[in-house]
């Protein structure tokens, strides 16, 4: 049985400009990076979880550089899954971002029937889903 | 790929966010491309070129998602619900509808309920495709833009 995810992973372009945007923007926390020549095992994760986020860049030795020009593209064309997270105050954590100098949303904090929500991308096109549970008093607008 | 297509295509996923923010709006081109810092023209052929239609049917397309979404979850009326997602008129929404999903507005409503999903992800996999053979153009930029959209 399977008792928890442990790694997740998201392609970014470059890794110390997702490393700063991970942790320093969107306020997770750096967990492995390991150097074993020119590989780097790098990750994020939510503050006190275990979760593990790789960063991983598309090139040798895991794509030839045909596949990794095609990721690089679907990358940037914002193609590819994203991630989403949850969060007690997406609200505050609106503001925070944009203090920040993060401005790349695509959705501002919106109430539906199952919380609070949000959209930013990553400065590579990733898309990032910010939630708040919980049961808001909404009306379905568009 | 170089680092100058990557860029071109991070500048025009920015565009088209900019019209899933404000599909309600009176969006016109030139207020779109100026968004992927590009001439009109320049950046309608690269949109399509690289998200395989043009940004007015892109807009269009979620348009019309929108009007499906509140037609399924509000009891909205139709013309309400026509104006509340951007478009000016009553005619062109019902054109638009049906030449997209094959059925009018009110009998779309007739035959879908709510549907128990996040929104992010309705307005991810529930953009419609056109229903039947080529939709004709129609205006969502507004009716100056249509005589010019490609």
């Amino acid at each position: 049985m399977i008792t928890k995810l442990n790694v997740a992973s998201i392609m970014v372009l470059n890794k110390d400009e997702a490393l700063d945007f991970y942790v320093n923007k969107l306020g997770l926390e750096k967990g492995q990076d390991v150097k074993q020549g020119s590989y780097r095992w790098l990750t994020v994760r939510v503050p006190g979880d275990v979760t593990e986020i790789s960063l991983a860049e598309p090139g040798p030795p895991v794509h030839d550089e045909a596949t990794a020009v095609q990721l690089r593209d679907l990358i940037t064309k914002g193609a590819l899954g994203g991630l989403v997270f949850k969060a007690d105050d997406v609200r505050g954590m609106y503001e925070t971002l944009k203090s920040r100098g993060v401005n790349d949303f695509t959705q501002e904090p919106t109430d539906h029937f199952y919380g609070t929500d949000m959209g930013v991308r990553d400065p590579f096109g990733n898309a990032i889903r910010i939630l708040q549970q919980g049961k808001v008093a909404h009306k379905a607008r568009a | 790929m170089s680092r100058e297509v990557e860029g071109l295509n991070r500048r025009l996923l920015r565009a088209r966010d900019a019209m899933d923010r404000s599909y309600a709006e009176p969006l016109d081109v030139r207020a779109v491309a100026a968004v992927a810092h590009l001439s009109e023209a320049h950046f309608t052929r690269s949109f399509r070129a690289t998200f395989g239609e043009t940004p007015h049917r892109y807009l269009q397309r979620r348009r019309v998602e929108r009007s499906m979404f509140l037609l399924r979850e509000t009891d909205r009326s139709v013309i309400d619900i026509c104006f509340d997602v951007g478009f000016t008129s009553r005619g062109t929404f019902s054109r638009t509808f049906r030449e997209i999903v094959g059925e009018t507005p009110s009998n779309y409503r007739l035959g879908n309920g709510p549907m128990v999903a996040p929104n992010c992800y309705q307005m991810w996999a529930m953009r419609p495709v056109v229903a039947a053979g080529r939709a004709r153009r129609s205006s969502s930029f507004g009716d100056a833009a249509a005589a010019t959209a490609p």
